[in-house]
């Protein structure tokens, strides 16, 4: 038998060597992976034993401002699918596509993908919900979850605004209180096994889900519905593109009603709020849709025409540069420069105060009121009264006033802004404006944002608003009222007049740029009582057919407005003389 | 013990490794505690029992402890002339198993003895042990030539050939132990630098002529992409989440059917997960006091032949936990590689068992001076 030898020995020792250097890289390997490479690898094997279910919050409610529900929630359910327990894919696959109306193709990409939990639809209806939890498929969950329901559709739509899939706020005023609204999400947080079963014991983490709190807002659901009948009415009658009203308190900016016919379904805010058998392709009727959720009482400005004669008085009597007494001669046109500026009574007005001037709407007073006035003071006052800063209403997507440069302004430009043409606002604006000067000179913000309610009916926060005083004499607001008083009572906007109520207010009729299409919008602001005004109203038909005049179209709209709210809102008649008005 | 001499036989005081056997009861309890708390979910799950694989592994534990016990009493030069013959019946067993093995994960590396179940490669290895041992201390001088040292690798091909077609991992292993014991006899080196460069060629031209093996490659070096390195992957989740002292006996998340086979050749994943690096390094360290052990056995052997027996188990053991653990913490390509002592296989502890009562046979045959 042979020995073993030394050189044996040696190299018995250079594999021992050997074996313990790679067992050092071994180590060192598992150093890295377990130290330096823990977190990752830890996170990512956490998330693939952590099931997180989530537990739906209910958005916050919206309610008017007597407590009427506007915006609320109804129950609806989600679909997933749990790929490690479902047993019989085909049959999933199946019953999924017709439940759900998905395609297969959908359906079979959700069922064989592996993840710990997949989503499949949301928003399914409840009754579907529940049939699919009938067939009692294994792997497949049906959860409940809320989505938002507007009870009465499309009332106050382009107001109140709707929400997305997710429950968040898409436009209107879930978007701006969204963060009031939203509540926090629950989850449940377990560890399963491969399998997708839950493991005992292993300490399920539960978050309780918090509830949104609940908004109320200045609008009244009845002055809303009087206002609505009589916008859609009138938009019918004259065949109208649209019409927009608002209503609001001029003393302290809540806006009770703000309708804008066509209106659309808030339930299906997706499907468009007109007749059509036109096909369209995905981005065109993406932006039909844009158009269609566009509040025009703030998303668009356009020219006042002659309702911005009430700025012009205001500036005017503020400055001094006009008396209610000072004697004015209308020949039918002005001649400014070189130009002929019209009125619109082409046989001209003839002799007239300024009081008849605002009464008979003459352009060629008002010019000559406002070139009195200057491009610099005019300017002021716009400032002044707030109109070249945007209102800051609570809705998104303010428009801002389209005004000339100051240095821009010559005689041209300031005769024609004097009646309300070559720049533009948004209707808001308009009503934000002439209330801060009909109502002692407080500049308000207009909202409908009220208070802020947790669930349990504790209020959580009341919002204030940004009021600022004296942007007009306490005087000149006065001598206001009593100038649109007698519009109303003797003048151009008779047909707003009722019986028993003082009310004040100013007709327009602007034409549409191009002026070439001959298309005009027809709007009426009133406001009553007129000595101390508690509700203002403003009326805008956008291109109605035949008559166009607003004292003719518009005017009626707002009485009709008003015949019904105002003894809503207790405003009582009084015993005073207005006989004049209705006969003129 | 070495320095005290015994009272009875004072001229040859018989020595025994008891550090050696203290190892090997501690791993095969540790192995068994793992292979509990590893296989209990699966078990539980497929078997409705949750001792199923534990109680398997006792019992071939239980074999293998009585034939270590009975060979380590055994004069190991005794199994000389039995060395052709285990060569000759592991190439039939290994031959059979390819016509009439039972099927599991898609490979046939079982034979089925009635209630028992047998796996020819575990028998194959130490079959070659003990074949190349005799081999190469009958002509220990003719191991300078290269030429020899090629004999004995051709003599080799026949088991080889069935072995790599079932079973790739043990031939490989095979032929380490074969390199390591010609690396032993022969007094030379430039042979085995010359061997080791015609292994990589041999081993490179090898992985690129078949597409599944070039996959392996991909998955080894982009697990996280690729569409099959789902079990890497899992391994890597289960290694990295244990962290300095892991989560603690018992609480692997990862054994619970997300680790593929874990009781098997990942088991060393889910030690790291539960024990974390502190006794993922234990283990290796355990690994390496044994492997010293059989260096020092080897070292001391009475002869050649005991030297070479020793060598083989001890290339054997250190190149299946290199490779096990290489595999499981995707520092090579994945290929299925047991780790010795605590993956669950009965045929794998059992023969391994017995193999270690070789080695302990070899220590009894240290004669101590003094």
């Amino acid at each position: 038998m042979y020995r073993n030898k030394t050189p044996n020995r040696k190299k018995i020792m250079i594999i021992f060597v050997v074996i313990c250097l790679v067992s050092l890289l071994l180590m060192g390997r598992l150093v890295y992976l377990m130290i330096f490479r823990s977190e990752y690898y830890g996170q990512k094997a956490e998330n693939l034993h952590e099931r997180e279910r989530d537990i739906k919050a209910a958005r916050g409610k919206i309610y008017d401002a007597n407590g009427v529900l506007l915006a609320s929630n109804r129950t609806v359910c989600m679909v997933s699918v749990i790929h490690s327990q479902i047993e019989e894919p085909e049959r999933v696959i199946e019953v999924l596509t017709k439940e759900l109306e998905i395609s297969e193709e959908t359906a079979r990409k959700r069922v064989e993908k592996v993840s710990s939990i997949e989503r499949v639809k949301t928003n399914v209806p409840k009754e579907t919900g529940d049939r699919i939890r009938e067939y009692g498929l294994a792997g497949v969950k049906v959860d409940e979850d809320y989505k938002r329901y507007y009870p009465y559709d499309s009332l106050a739509s382009k107001v109140l605004g709707f929400t997305g899939g997710d429950n968040q706020g898409i436009v209107g005023l879930e978007v701006i209180y969204d963060q009031y609204l939203q509540g926090t999400n629950g989850k449940i947080l377990t560890l399963t096994d491969a399998k997708g079963v839950e493991i005992e014991n292993a300490g399920e983490t539960r978050l309780e889900p918090v509830d949104g709190n609940n908004l109320t807002i200045s609008l009244d659901y009845n002055i809303q519905m009087y206002a609505q009948q009589a916008a859609l009415k009138v938009m019918q009658e004259k065949q109208a593109d649209s019409v927009s009203l608002i209503v609001m308190n001029p003393q302290n900016g809540e806006i009770m009603a703000m309708v804008n016919v066509p209106e659309f379904n808030l339930n299906s805010p997706y499907e468009l709020n007109f007749e059509t058998t036109e096909e369209y392709d995905s981005e065109e009727k993406q932006n039909l849709l844009n158009q269609m959720w566009r509040n025009p009482c703030l998303n668009d400005t356009y020219e006042p025409g002659s309702t911005f004669k009430i700025i012009t008085a205001s500036a005017a009597l503020e400055e001094g540069v006009v008396k209610l007494t000072d004697n004015f001669s209308c020949p039918g046109y002005k001649i400014v420069e070189d130009r002929k500026i019209r009125c619109h009574k082409t046989a001209g007005h003839g002799a007239e105060t300024f009081v008849d001037g605002i009464k008979n709407s003459c352009n060629p007073v008002f010019i000559e009121v406002g070139l009195r006035l200057g491009a610099d003071k005019f300017y002021d006052y716009f400032k002044q009264f707030g109109l070249l800063s945007k209102t800051n209403i609570d809705l998104p997507g303010e428009a801002a006033t389209i005004m000339h440069a100051k240095e821009n302004i010559g005689q041209v430009e300031l005769a024609t802004i004097s009646f309300g043409q070559s720049f533009q606002i948004t209707p808001i604006q308009l009503a934000t404006t002439v209330s801060s000067l009909i109502n002692g000179g407080t500049r308000v913000t207009p909202h409908f944002g009220v208070e802020v309610k947790n669930p349990e009916g504790k209020v959580v926060e009341t919002f204030a608003y940004e009021q600022k005083e004296g942007t007009v004499s306490k005087e000149t607001s006065a001598t206001l009222r009593g100038l649109l008083e007698k519009v109303v009572s003797e003048g151009s906007g008779n047909k707003a007049s009722i019986a028993g109520f003082s009310i004040g207010g100013k007709t327009a009729t602007s034409q549409t740029l191009p002026r070439s299409d001959h298309k005009y919008i027809s709007s009426f602001l009133g406001f009553s009582p007129a000595d101390d005004p508690q509700v203002l109203a403003l009326v805008v038909i956008r291109n109605p057919q035949g008559v166009y005049y607003g004292g003719t179209i518009a005017a009626p709209v707002v009485k009709s407005v008003f015949e019904n709210i105002l003894p809503y809102l207790g405003i009582e008649r009084g015993e005073f003389e207005e006989d004049n008005g209705e006969e003129q | 013990m070495r320095n005290k001499p015994a009272k009875r036989q004072e001229r040859t005081n018989r020595y025994f490794d008891y550090t050696l056997l203290f190892i090997i009861i501690f791993l095969v309890c540790f192995g068994l505690v793992m292979l509990y708390s590893t296989s209990a979910y699966k078990a539980q799950a497929e078997y409705g029992d949750g001792t199923y694989f534990l109680k398997k592994q006792v019992f071939a534990t239980v074999l293998g402890f009585s034939a270590m016990f009975i060979i380590s009493r055994i004069d190991y030069h005794f199994w000389m002339r039995f060395a052709g013959l285990a060569y000759i019946v592991a190439f039939g067993l290994c031959v059979v198993v390819i016509f009439k093995g039972a099927e599991s994960h898609g490979q046939s590396r079982w034979i089925k003895l009635g209630p028992l179940s047998f796996q020819p490669s575990e028998f194959a290895k130490i079959a070659v042990i003990l074949f190349l041992a005799t081999m190469i201390s009958k002509m220990p001088k003719k191991m300078a030539k290269f030429k020899n040292i090629i004999r004995v690798f051709v003599t080799l091909v026949p088991i080889l050939v069935p072995v790599a077609y079932t079973n790739l991992s043990t031939a490989v292993i095979i032929a380490g132990i074969a390199i390591a014991l010609t690396f032993v006899a022969s007094p030379k080196y430039k042979h085995f630098v010359a061997l080791a460069a015609f292994a990589i060629a041999g081993g490179s031209l090898f992985i690129m002529t078949a597409g599944y093996r070039a996959e392996r490659i991909e998955i080894w070096l982009n697990p996280e992409e690729h569409e099959k390195g789902f079990q890497t992957m899992q391994g890597l989740y289960a290694i990295g989440s244990g962290g300095f002292f892991g989560k603690g006996l018992g609480e692997s998340m990862q054994k619970l059917g997300f680790v593929p086979e874990a009781q098997n050749d990942m088991i060393f994943s889910i030690i790291c997960e539960e024990l974390g690096l502190f006794g993922a390094i234990c283990v290796i360290l355990l690994f390496l006091l044994m492997i010293w052990r059989f260096m020092v056995i080897a070292n001391n052997a009475p002869d050649l032949f005991g030297a070479l027996l020793v060598v083989g188990i001890m290339a054997h053991i250190a190149i299946q936990v290199i490779l096990n653990i290489a595999v499981v913490t995707n520092s090579m390509p994945n290929t299925g590689i047991t780790l010795p002592l605590i993956s669950y296989g009965g045929t794998s502890v059992s023969f391994l068992l017995a193999e270690l009562g070789l080695a302990f046979s070899v220590s009894r045959g240290i004669k101590l001076e003094g």
